[in-house]
């Protein structure tokens, strides 16, 4: 075989496993969410943040709009602090946000979800979100569940 | 009975002696190769031509195995997946698990069989016809001209290799779970892009397919660099590639992967 087709084949070679790379990267990796551009961060304080972690999602309305990027525990107010990298393009929520933590299904992932409120002023860089609503611990629930059910019983 | 004991216990430590002259050996031949690899940025032809003989002509066997991988992978986890109504995980669940563990690792194993061993009998047949001696008495040296191409053809091309597997192999499970198994193609598509990340997931695959392919080519070289140059010690070294490659990928694979993915 000719140095030239060898070359060629070679060259051929290297393409294809640049062009599976990239298949890789943009249909089955979240590359796209990588490159979203701008973004700014936000924090909010929950009682109980359940099972949310590092790179859980953040959603208004069902649509992805940025990822949890740092957990914190404050050990001054016992609270839970998570910080979120929203994507520069959803900057107008207003100051009265609520965030809370929410589960998709029963038995899926945790990810904090945002319902706008009716503020004139917007959420920007660094602000912390008051009004926010702990994760739901199926546990509790089930406990209280029980415990009403049981006090039922007795009257 | 007593000599007999002590007969064994002698045998235990040469073998054991010989194994470490053979780890020490290859080590050493290891960096000599590394050092020699210089000598490619002045003759990148020969590099081309290992390329073509290591990468594109394994390619091949790559491509069947990772398009059947995927397509079963996809049937077993459908079957698996269904009895939780969790059936569109499927795309997500093939994805991790050729990018983190399958993609690296059959390649690797497909790579140790098709391209080591015949990187082994190629250097080691060059020994015995005393091909390399001929060389050294021409004043060209063997390391530089046989050795160091073959070495960096094999740890460029395994990650290549590894990509399209892993690629291939997507492919492969959309076919059996959306066109077969009737899956809609949303949730196959937008479950992985939601769930794998681009650098734990798809470059971490990817250091691990560089570490297998610079362990699977260095085994195969060497095996070949070291045989005894007769045709029973050619068999021998070529069937040692396998198994020893082989081996070593697998434990590599259990340390890299709780180094990468326990948190």
């Amino acid at each position: 075989m000719t140095s030239r087709k060898i070359e060629i084949l070679v060259g051929l070679f290297v393409a294809a496993a640049i062009a599976a790379f990239f298949m890789l990267a943009m249909q089955v990796s979240n590359m796209s969410s990588y490159g979203g551009g701008e973004k700014y961060e936000l924090k909010a304080r929950f009682d109980n943040i359940g099972g949310l972690k590092i790179r859980s999602p953040v959603s208004a309305g069902g649509v992805t709009i940025g990822r949890v990027t740092d957990i914190q525990y404050n050990s001054e107010t016992y609270e839970a602090v998570v910080s979120m990298a929203i994507d520069e393009q959803y900057n107008k929520f207003p100051l009265d946000t609520a965030a809370s933590i929410l589960t998709s299904g029963l038995l899926g992932e945790q990810f904090v979800g945002f319902e706008p409120g009716a503020e004139e002023e917007f959420l920007k860089q660094g602000d912390i979100i008051d009004l926010t609503q702990s994760a739901l611990v199926l546990e509790q629930i089930i406990g209280q569940f029980l415990y009403s059910k049981a006090d039922e019983g007795a009257e | 009975m007593f000599n007999g004991l002590i007969d064994r216990i002698q045998h235990v430590g040469a073998a054991t002696i010989h194994s470490f002259r053979r780890l020490g050996r290859g080590s050493v031949f290891l960096l000599e190769v590394i050092a020699s690899c210089t000598s490619l940025f002045t003759r990148p032809r020969l590099l081309v031509k290992q390329l073509y003989s290591v990468g594109v002509q394994t390619l091949i066997i790559i491509i069947v195995a990772g398009l059947f991988v995927g397509m079963v992978m996809a049937l077993q986890s459908y079957y698996a997946l269904i009895d939780y109504g969790a059936e569109d995980s499927v795309g997500v669940m093939v994805a991790l698990s050729l990018m983190r563990e399958l993609g690296p690792v059959i390649t690797a194993l497909l790579f140790a069989g098709r391209a080591g061993s015949a990187l082994t009998a190629e250097i080691g047949l060059m020994k015995a016809t005393e091909q390399l001696s001929g060389m050294e008495m021409m004043a060209v040296n063997p390391m530089q001209r046989i050795v160091a191409p073959r070495f960096m053809a094999g740890v460029i091309s395994m990650p290549l290799l590894a990509t399209i597997f892993s690629a291939v192999g997507v492919i492969g499970a959309y076919l059996v779970a959306v066109e077969l198994l009737g899956l809609d193609s949303g949730p196959f598509w937008s479950q992985p892009q939601n769930k794998v990340d681009l650098y734990l997931d798809l470059y971490n695959g990817i250091i691990k397919s560089v570490v297998f392919g610079v362990v699977a080519t260095w085994i195969a070289v060497f095996e070949g660099y070291d045989c005894i140059p007769t045709s029973e010690g050619l068999g021998q070294a070529t069937t040692r590639t396998v198994v020893h490659s082989s081996l070593a990928i697998l434990f590599l694979d259990f340390v890299l992967t709780s180094l990468m993915f326990t948190k």
